[in-house]
């Protein structure tokens, strides 16, 4: 199996790693890079477990090879929060709407809203359900994290929550 | 009043999930790790003539290929004996750890390959040759009941795995005197658990010590150390399993299964470490499901709506292998009577053995099954009087005024079904005022005159929850002042670490940070029974509620002699007891714990023994009912059949809530699940018992834009007397009547056309070929 040696840039920072070129962008960043945030819940592309932003949006880590990645911008889940006491206002409203449970598709979500947010700042709940409809989540039946999400959007507008 | 309990604090396990920190099983990676690849069955029913591995074994970068007969010699036993007892078994089907000489459904693990990679263990996968004899495959439950039906397994005398009949009253005399009696035939469908995690496990070998770690995405890790120590022929100290963080277990991973024992025998046979994750195709066809049952009934009542009796035969698809037991269909045939006043009931009830993926419980177990049968009689007894839906099941239900019901129903285990608590009335009356059903007759007439149709449906439920006996709990303070509780429960999403740390901070100083929770590892609790059937809020709250108060106890001993104070005048707070309301008298925890912990030749303060510890395994035998109504309101396209949900409306009782926005989650995650029962989730196979349905693209799950545009929750706290807190189990509660409410809803609006719901999922195309016969062909 032919080996190629690529740098990824994941959450501003470089990974020098050398990888099997049929290995996908997650197993990459899992395994290479030891970022292990991002989850794999069907590696078909349809649970959204494992998304990603490459240079800003969304993308399926899962669906996309590690020498495909070289040369742009990954943000994982990892690379949310802006430091260690504090969490990015999307992980803050998750935790205060409790959006999540087990978890495992908790990095998805978050890096699919982020995206959103980013595009619309003033989402509706319409709005948010259709950007997370590529996302699957088996414990909380959704309305946690639209709560959540719109929480988020009004603190990041600057209003209070 | 409480401080912790009943509060929503936040929850322990946010902070890393959120983070992208979590440790779930696939992010555990030792050195020298080998990843594993099983090579399964392609046939639903085969012999296997032969296996050759050579091909596979000389790939570059295998480790090993074994089959069955490479691992036999390692091994005590050799199949999974995991069956629950029963009288009502009829055969015997444990699985093997690997196919023998027949495989019997897709998916059964035939060899495992161990490579340096994921990908090399599949590629090699592909190069192991296997001549199988093809063999009659059974595709049905209920034709594998017929005479004439091929035989699951070749050398088994028939396919009927357990028979029993739960039965109580004269049920004949009822309905031979009964002026009314009404018939149903029901299907309802297979589907999964698909919690987002697949299913995995990484075997850590110890050559210093000859011992084994299984760190496994597991519900039952106590289970599991007993299996493999009954397969490797190991002592228990020998084995420890563990789990990680659990990404969702919903039921299937209370099982052990072959693939577990697999791995185990070869990171010791390799004396490396060796990894198997579950990618989603394997979970289509090797994780357990459930529903898959066929229920002919009948229900006799008088002029007025009351129920005289119900009886009938059920079919229950119970798959290949007996990877439980029959608990599914016994929780369905017994719940199907519980909410209301049965006088009569007798209902026969067959497993059969078909070529299909096992079956065991999938949050709930059954009880939806059971449920979605009294509520289509019931509903169809309503139609036959004209009787509103809502009436005929008040003049059923238990009354609230006659609790505790002791019903004529026992459970599997053979202890009385006794309804400990609730007011089932008062909790629909509650669900209809949500879900404004009195109203709802114009809206509906309303929407009628603009073309749309518009429909409501109701279903109530009892669920049995808190399956006994005992979950252990320790309790413990350590010199740090620091509190450690470990527990034989296991995590899996529902927040169980935030749930027993909440009730240890009650009683140790209302500080969570000051706790660490230990869940579902072998190594920190020495028996446990684990995650399923709603229980480890009752069996381990119990237990984390009395240890916690004896440490309290042997905490407050302590610090009076240091304090020089009674007992009666001190305060756990934060870290510390104090004199109440005297915070500048006090004495640390760790001080106390020193204190405890004892010096050589002094005797240990406050005379009651030493160490702040306690360690309980409460036993419960009876299990608590906990119950509660759904409303459902729908809107049906009679052009196309699409059904879209407009509102839920779901009252429920558990008891004391410990952690009210725990408790909505768990029902709300629940919701959404009977919504995928009702109208997506269809596990297919064709006539050949092939799964016709193994990606998520196939297999629908309940996405964010198939949710009602309004769900509305509601609580009533009827604490029950059995344990100390109140506490009623909640995990399965949200997914029981849904889709025999909307059921009753789509009916409802499609009463026009005479539409009559007889199984689910509920889809389009049945509708439609209702609605309009001559347009399907």
């Amino acid at each position: 199996m032919s080996e190629r040696r690529i740098t990824l840039a994941v959450n501003g920072q470089r990974h020098d790693i050398t990888v099997p070129v049929r290995r996908s962008l997650a197993d990459a960043l899992r395994q290479d890079c030891g970022l292990t945030g991002t989850h794999l819940g069907c590696e078909h592309g349809v649970c959204g477990a494992c998304t990603v932003l490459v240079d800003g949006r969304s993308a399926r880590a899962c669906l996309m090879l590690a020498v495909q990645a070289e040369n742009l911008a990954i943000t994982t889940v990892e690379g949310l929060a802006p430091d260690a006491a504090m969490l990015h206002p999307l992980q803050q409203a998750f935790a205060n709407n409790h959006a999540l449970q087990c978890g495992f598709c908790t990095p998805g979500m978050l890096t699919t809203l982020v995206e959103l947010l980013a595009e619309n700042p003033s989402p509706s709940a319409a709005e948010v359900r259709v950007a997370i409809s590529g996302n699957l989540c088996r414990c909380t039946g959704y309305e946690t994290i639209v709560a959540a999400t719109l929480e988020a959007a009004a603190v990041m507008r600057g209003e209070a929550a | 009043m409480t401080r912790i309990v009943g509060r929503d604090v936040k929850r322990i396990e946010d902070p890393a999930l959120l983070r992208g920190r979590g440790r779930f099983v696939d992010d555990i990676a030792p050195p020298g790790l080998l990843h594993v690849a099983f090579l399964r069955s392609p046939h639903a029913h085969a012999a296997i003539l032969s296996v050759d591995c050579s091909a596979a074994r000389a790939m570059p970068g295998v480790h090993a290929v074994l089959s069955y007969a490479d691992i036999a010699p390692l091994l005590a036993e050799p199949r999974l004996r995991v069956a629950l007892p029963s009288p009502a078994y009829r055969q015997t089907l444990d699985r093997p750890i690997l196919a023998m000489d027949e495989v019997v459904h897709v998916g059964e693990p035939v060899a495992i390959v161990v490579a340096t990679d994921r990908a090399i263990a599949e590629d090699a996968a592909a190069l192991i040759e296997v001549e199988y004899d093809l063999l009659d495959p059974v595709a049905d439950a209920v034709a594998a009941l017929e005479p004439d039906a091929p035989r699951a397994h070749r050398t088994a005398p028939h396919n009927l795995l357990a028979e029993f009949t739960l039965a109580y009253g004269d049920v004949d005399a009822a309905f031979a005197a009964a002026p009314h009696v009404l018939r149903e035939s029901l299907d309802q469908h297979r589907g999964g658990s698909h919690s987002m995690e697949c299913r995995g496990c990484v075997a850590i070998p110890d050559a210093v010590e000859d011992r084994l770690t299984l760190w496994s995405s597991t519900q039952t890790p106590h289970v599991a150390r007993r299996m493999l120590c009954d397969m490797l022929g190991l002592a228990e100290d020998r084995i420890r399993v563990a789990t990680p963080d659990v990404g969702g277990g919903f039921g299937p991973k209370l099982v052990f299964y072959p693939e577990d024992a697999a791995v185990a025998v070869a990171a010791r046979l390799l004396k490396c470490p060796v990894k198997w994750i579950e990618d989603r195709r394997e979970h289509f066809v090797a994780t357990t499901q459930e529903r898959d049952q066929r229920w002919d009934v009948e229900i006799a009542f008088d002029d007025t709506g009351r129920i005289l009796g119900v009886r009938g035969e059920v079919i229950h698809d119970h798959g290949a292998y007996t990877a439980r037991g029959i608990n599914v269909a016994y929780g369905a045939v017994s719940a199907m009577p519980l909410a209301y006043v049965v006088p009569a009931y007798a209902m026969r009830c067959r497993s059969a053995v078909t070529n299909k993926v096992p079956v065991t419980p999938v949050r709930g177990a059954g009880q939806p099954q059971g449920v979605f049968a009294m509520e289509r009689l019931l509903d169809a007894a309503a139609r036959k009087l004209g009787l509103d839906r809502a009436e005929i099941r008040r003049r059923n239900l238990v009354p609230g005024d006659a609790m505790p019901y002791a019903t004529p129903l026992r459970t599997r285990g053979g202890m009385q079904v006794v309804l400990d608590s609730g007011d089932y009335p008062r909790c629909l009356q509650a669900a209809l005022d949500r879900a404004e059903w009195d109203g709802f007759a114009a809206r509906q007439a309303a929407a009628r005159a603009q073309g749309r149709y518009l429909g409501i449906g109701l279903a109530n439920y009892v669920e049995g929850t808190g399956r006994g006996p005992y979950e252990h709990v320790s309790v413990r303070i350590e010199a740090s002042g620091r509190i450690f509780v470990a527990t034989g429960a296991a995590a899996m999403g529902q927040s169980t670490h935030t749930m027993l740390a909440q009730i240890v901070a009650e009683q140790l100083g209302f500080d969570m940070a000051n706790i660490e929770v230990v869940a579902g590892d072998t190594a920190a609790a020495p028996l446990g029974l684990g995650g399923f059937n709603s229980r480890q809020a009752v069996l381990a709250g119990t237990s984390a509620h009395v240890a916690a108060l004896k440490v309290r106890e042997r905490v407050l001993r302590v610090a009076a002699t240091l304090l020089e104070a009674a007992e009666a005048d001190l305060e756990i707070e934060g870290r510390a007891v104090q004199v109440k309301g005297v915070p500048a008298m006090r004495v640390t925890l760790a001080e106390v714990a020193r204190a405890a912990a004892g010096l050589p030749g002094f005797s240990i303060p406050g005379g009651a023994g030493p160490g702040l510890a306690a360690s309980e395994e409460v036993v419960i035998d009876p299990m608590s009912y906990a119950n509660g109504s759904c409303v459902a309101e729908v809107e049906v396209d009679e052009a196309t059949g699409a059904v879209t949900l407009r509102r839920i409306s779901f009252v429920h009782d558990c008891g004391r809530a410990l952690h009210p926005r725990i408790v909505d989650g768990q029902v709300l995650g629940g919701i959404a699940h009977g919504i995928g029962n009702a109208l997506y989730e269809w596990m297919g196979y064709d006539e050949q018992a092939q799964p016709v349905t193994t990606t998520l693209a196939e297999y629908l799950l309940v996405t964010s834009t198939e949710m009602p545009a309004e769900i509305s929750i509601g609580h009533i706290e009827s604490p029950t007397p059995l344990n100390p807190l109140g506490i009623k189990g909640v995990g399965e509660s949200g997914v029981i009547p849904v889709a025999a409410a909307i059921a009753s809803a789509i009916e409802d609006a499609l009463s026009p056309f005479n539409v009559h719901i007889t199984r689910v999922p509920v889809m389009p195309q049945h509708l439609v070929a209702q609605i309009s016969p001559e347009a399907v062909r």
